[in-house]
């Protein structure tokens, strides 16, 4: 990622900005909630948020639904008009431009990974969503944990099963808004059963998974809110470790510890490398080490080039949102010449951030 | 009673958290509460705060609820929750609203959840409602999102003590809507609150606190199911000590907050000094003395282990302290005189200079 991704913008960006933002405003809006397993309630959610806005007068229609489902589930369904369904090749599936020509205040589409049959118009439902949108229709829709593709290997590892069908990730970052339907996994097993085959842990998993994404998203379209309206977050809510590299050992032990950390926090790990001059073949061959260890943990390493190592670091550093900055002591004690060491200098500059600093060697037992 | 009798007998406590008023915590927690009830289970309401909210009054109907206890002050007179009478009810389960809520003086105990753990030890399980900016060691940084110091607290020992905890979640404009549709304060008040707190980038961060919070304590519920006897590791196989060096500076509250969350998040103890010249601390004026008396407070309610030393040499009074105790990270505040040299003495260990937290914008 570049790292002027995360730069302040200037005015015209900042206009440019708003202007996309107009032409999303015409397109219709999505939310989505979002379940960790089988059978927590997303579609019962849906269906009574879906509900509660035909109390409050809006116009709400259902486009597609599951057939199978629980007794409150089809007296919930009961109560709206549903757009029949077109059939391909023996198959049910929702026809779009009959939703848009009802032209609803919200449209519900239950099931969002679902597949078309062969020779619909688009492949998957949620490619169906998306068009919906493009003719203006807002859409609240419904989606497990398991039918989003770039959650399914974390599924897999956690339940061994795998999904046949899927959303990308980046369609659920794309909704306006998403909301997260969580049930402790002790009463989804006592109280709504059948999913027994799942154990405590896994589901403990799986809900962990779901949070964590769903906290993704929020973060995301905060920074989208921030970035719009010219707002410098000097706040993190995501923990954002960086670590500065250089040719000393001490850089494997730091970031182990910010790789730990990172984990740790659900945050970010980050390294960097402020090249000031020639190095010698030794050194090189030494940096060129440490960085490889930082992008074997999974470090977004970003390479900077200047005169001034502390200040390139600061400046990245706030572009960046960094809220941990791990340093190494030099080799020496910088006891004659402190007012000037690059130590010193990163603890002054680095306000708004945690600096934690780590012992020139291996740290002793 | 040996301790895992004492465990098993003492009540579990579910917590549904929320990141602002309105979200619908105790609307959730009473519908569960009555569906229990319907099934025969024995809930009653401990406490209820309506907050003039129909639909969520609706909720407790058919739910039997405790009658609060009325205390006189200063010749006026509060009600609030009767602990006693809820523990002599001896239900299953109590539903007791707002956990940080700070008791009328004159109470037993001085906090809501201080009530709560004593119904807890006398084996009834406890619902209760919370949110986020309630959480101590978040209190900076929400500070920092919303500009607003949350003064009820509750401590993260006690949040993480809990069995359950519960994301209530709705997106910031379904509750802006809320507020404006005056479902969750009265009009006027509300236009308030929509100026004040209830802006979209600042329900967004708390939410995304929230989400991060609950998915962390399901974590470490996990890890406490695999091994019950804590193990605390770093990756390089050593027991993890952070040490937080207090001073009389007020900033150091944001240091304990912030040490005790980094613990708590790497699974280290967490210990604190305060350096004075003498036990008397007499070599500090009597507003440091003040400040860092409840500094020590502080941390004993966050149980952080507190110890005194005394030393002429602050910096080099700490760092004998925490080699003698195996200490492998030392944070400071900013603005601790000797900073400098701590960093220098202590180049056997880790130093954290802990940000001052500030608001922008």
């Amino acid at each position: 990622m570049a790292s002027q991704d995360f730069s302040r913008p200037d005015p015209e960006e900042l206009l440019r900005r708003i202007q996309a933002q107009d032409e999303q405003e015409a397109r219709g809006r999505l939310k989505i909630f979002l379940g960790y397993a089988p059978r927590v309630g997303k579609s019962l959610r849906m269906f009574d948020e879906g509900r509660r806005r035909l109390k409050r007068g809006q116009d709400v229609v259902i486009g597609a639904i599951q057939s199978k489902g629980s007794e409150e589930l089809r007296e919930l369904i009961g109560q709206f008009e549903i757009i029949p369904p077109v059939k391909v090749d023996g198959v049910e599936t929702m026809d779009i431009d009959a939703v848009v020509r009802r032209a609803p205040q919200v449209c519900l589409v239950d099931e969002l990974a679902r597949d078309n049959p062969p020779g619909s118009r688009h492949a998957h439902r949620w490619l169906d969503v998306e068009e919906l949108r493009e003719r203006g229709v807002n859409v609240v829709g419904a989606v497990n944990l398991q039918h989003i593709s770039e959650q399914q290997p974390v599924v897999e590892r956690i339940t061994g099963k795998r999904a046949l069908n899927s959303v990308p990730e980046s369609f659920v970052h794309s909704a306006d808004e998403i909301v997260i339907v969580d049930v402790p996994a002790e009463e989804l097993r006592q109280h709504k059963g059948g999913i027994s085959s799942l154990t405590p842990e896994q589901l403990s998993e799986l809900r962990e998974a779901a949070l964590l994404l769903a906290a993704q998203v929020v973060e995301r379209q905060l920074q989208h809110y921030m970035d719009l309206h010219g707002i410098v977050q000097s706040w993190g809510t995501q923990e954002r470790i960086l670590v500065c590299v250089t040719t000393q050992k001490t850089a494997r032990t730091m970031l182990e510890s910010g790789a730990r950390a990172a984990a740790r926090f659900h945050g970010q790990l980050l390294a960097v490398s402020v090249r000031t001059a020639e190095l010698s073949r030794a050194d090189e061959e030494a940096l060129r080490h440490n960085l490889d260890y930082a992008r074997k943990l999974d470090a977004d390493v970003h390479l900077l080039e200047g005169s001034d190592a502390v200040g390139e670091i600061i400046r990245f550093a706030r572009e960046q949102r960094i809220t941990q900055l791990f340093i190494g002591h030099t080799r020496q004690a910088a006891w004659k010449f402190w007012k000037s060491s690059a130590v010193d200098r990163l603890i002054e500059a680095a306000e708004g951030m945690d600096v934690r600093i780590f012992p020139p060697a291996p740290q002793a037992v | 009673m040996s301790p895992s009798e004492a465990v098993k007998s003492r009540g579990r406590l579910k917590i549904f958290l929320g990141y602002a008023a309105g979200v619908g915590k105790t609307y959730q927690m009473l519908q569960e509460a009555s569906a229990l009830r319907r099934q025969g289970v024995d809930v009653v309401i401990g406490y209820f705060e309506p907050h003039g909210r129909l639909e969520t009054i609706a909720q407790t109907e058919g739910l039997e609820t405790v009658p609060r206890r009325t205390f006189s002050y200063r010749g006026a007179s509060f009600e609030d929750m009767d602990t006693a009478a809820v523990i002599a009810r001896h239900p299953r389960i109590a539903v007791v609203d707002e956990f940080a809520h700070t008791n009328v003086p004159g109470a037993e105990r001085a906090k809501r959840w201080e009530d709560v753990e004593a119904i807890r030890d006398a084996g009834i399980d406890v619902y209760t409602s919370l949110n986020i900016q309630h959480i101590e060691s978040l209190n900076d940084q929400v500070w920092q999102v919303t500009g607003i110091r949350v003064r009820e607290t509750v401590p993260d020992w006690v949040v993480q003590d809990a069995t359950e905890v519960v994301m209530v979640d709705v997106t910031p404009r379904a509750l802006l809507h809320r507020l404006e549709r005056g479902v969750v304060y009265a009009p006027e008040k509300a236009l308030q609150a929509l100026e004040n707190f209830f802006t979209e980038s600042n329900l967004s961060a708390l939410r995304e606190l929230a989400l991060r919070q609950t998915a962390h304590q399901l974590e470490e519920r996990r890890d406490e199911l695999l091994s019950p006897v804590p193990v605390r590791k770093s990756h390089s196989g050593r027991k993890e000590h952070i040490l937080l060096w207090l001073t009389p500076d007020p900033a150091a509250a944001m240091l304990i907050r912030r040490g005790r969350r980094v613990a708590d998040f790497l699974n280290s103890t967490c210990a604190a000094v305060l350096v004075a010249r003498d036990a008397g601390l007499s070599d500090l004026s009597p507003e440091d003395r003040a400040t860092a008396d409840r500094h020590l407070n502080f941390c004993r309610n966050l149980r952080i282990d507190t110890q005194l030393i005394t030393g002429s040499n602050a910096a080099k009074a700490v760092t004998e302290w925490a080699r003698a105790h195996q200490v492998t990270q030392i944070f400071v505040t900013r603005h601790a005189k000797g900073i400098h040299n701590l960093v220098q003495l202590a180049r056997d260990m880790q130093v954290t200079i802990v940000s001052e937290r500030v608001r922008s914008g």
